[in-house]
């Protein structure tokens, strides 16, 4: 890449800081540049974003039709998988996923919604009325 | 209470907080570059089976923490390096060293990273940066990728250094422990051996989804993808590459110009003719990895959906592997 080719298009970093980029010069050494950002980054990162958003709509569509506990639409929110649930809240991967119906997160004890509370940073009584939505 | 310590960016976190803590030590010979080449930081990982934030598992980098140690033990700078269980520890001690003039760097997740944009906070537990120094309930920081310091409350400190999930960095903190100067022969002999280290890595190792034969893999697998996922999910597994490829902190094309920049700087050290020329040749790669994200972002953005785009991509990746594999072996044979 030369200098002149490093791309300066907006991007989501705009407002925070600039990137060091490696390029050379027009004598073929190398320099650092700082770049604003590429479009074709900012589409990746754009697209993936869209997508924890989707999963997010998703979820709460589904605790609404009562196919999932309100557990499924903090965990997308937070863009968390079950393995990284699980590793914040110390359970073990399947009784989270027991977790996630409707059923079971009824009778979930206050202690383990404390748990959950504390990894969503949200506080019980949110992802218990969540569920009454 | 604020120590004197010099925030110099680095496209790089980890090649940045080596530079700077190295620096700070009083090795004043080392640079981002020199960093990066003597820890040896270039590689490539597909692991298959193995799912991060929903897409294929793709590592442009060596696992954290190498980079560092492998450029302490070449300059024969001691280390010391810590992880905790306990959170009130783990402070206490960052603290002492603070208090004993020694800046620190840290392993953290970025999903609570406060100074970060929102959209760069994904369950990513391989940051670095330095803490140096602490006013009332907040830490100061220097993060390399930063073009300045900037500060975390105390609270979110903990969060970050205690990040859950894949690498979690259980606290770990890191400093050089000694800080002697070092010669210029040290300094070569570093050089040749971070050389060695990678372009053995790429090239020798017989593990199908290492080095050069993983981007073959990646290659492989990209061709499938559209049958196996549907175009739009394809296009997802694509973002991903391209965001471990090309995000914030690799200088460019998964590290390729960082890399060719360093050859162009060991050779003001080191003497050899070669690695100016094969310097040139991870440019044209480097170029060659831009490309293939131009690509993918055609596929990722629903412009080009079909089976043919995914094989085009396939074959760019597989060129690029040939390309790799004839650089890396030029550097292997270098009779030092």
């Amino acid at each position: 890449m030369k200098q002149s080719e490093i791309p300066q298009d907006p991007s989501p970093l705009d407002k925070f800081t600039k990137e060091v980029c490696y390029a050379v010069d027009e004598k073929g050494d190398y320099t650092t540049a700082l770049s604003r950002g590429w479009q074709v980054k900012a589409d990746a990162l754009g697209i993936t974003w869209e997508e924890a958003q989707a999963r997010t709509a998703n979820a709460r569509e589904k605790v609404k039709n009562g196919e999932a506990s309100p557990i499924l639409f903090f965990m997308e929110l937070n863009m968390m998988d079950l393995p990284i649930v699980a590793a914040y809240t110390g359970f073990w991967q399947w009784t989270v996923k027991r977790h996630l119906k409707p059923d079971v997160f009824k009778n979930l004890s206050e202690k383990k919604l404390q748990k959950y509370a504390e990894v969503f940073d949200v506080s019980v009584e949110e992802i218990k009325n969540f569920a009454a939505q | 209470m604020q120590l004197d310590f010099q925030h110099i960016q680095a496209a790089h976190c980890e090649n940045g907080v080596t530079t700077n803590l190295l620096k700070h030590s009083g090795i004043h010979q080392i640079t981002e570059l020199l960093a990066f080449g003597i820890g040896a930081g270039i590689f490539y990982i597909h692991i298959p089976f193995l799912k991060i934030s929903g897409g294929p598992a793709i590592s442009f980098r060596t696992m954290p923490g190498q980079i560092f140690t492998r450029t302490c033990s070449a300059l024969g700078v001691k280390i010391e390096r810590k992880t905790f269980s306990s959170k009130e520890k783990a402070q206490q001690f960052l603290d002492d060293c603070l208090a004993k003039g020694q800046p620190a760097g840290c392993q953290v997740g970025v999903y609570h990273l406060t100074y970060f944009p929102k959209e760069f906070r994904f369950h990513f537990n391989a940051h670095n940066l330095v803490v140096y120094g602490k006013e009332n309930d907040t830490y100061l920081v220097s993060d390399p990728v930063m073009e300045t310091v900037t500060t975390i409350s105390a609270h979110d400190l903990e969060r970050v250094r205690f990040a859950k999930g894949a690498l979690a960095p259980n606290g770990q903190i890191y400093f050089p422990k000694t800080s002697e100067p070092v010669s210029e022969e040290r300094i070569k002999k570093g050089i040749i051996k971070g050389i060695k280290h990678a372009s053995w890595f790429m090239t020798e190792t017989p593990v199908p989804i290492l080095g050069v034969a993983g981007i073959r893999f990646t290659a492989g697998r990209i061709k499938t993808w559209r049958e196996s996922l549907g175009a739009r999910r394809g296009g997802l597994y694509l973002a991903q590459l391209v965001r471990m490829g090309e995000e914030i902190g690799t200088g460019g094309a998964g590290f390729r110009f960082v890399y060719a920049a360093f050859l162009q700087q060991a050779h003001t050290f080191v003497k050899k003719d070669e690695l100016l020329e094969i310097s040139k040749q991870f440019t044209a790669i480097g170029d060659l990895w831009r490309a293939s994200s131009v690509q993918a972002s055609g596929i990722y953005k629903g412009r080009m959906t079909e089976q043919q785009d995914f094989n085009v991509m396939g074959d760019m990746l597989l060129n690029i592997a040939d390309k790799e594999k004839a650089a890396f072996k030029a550097l292997y044979k270098i009779k030092w």
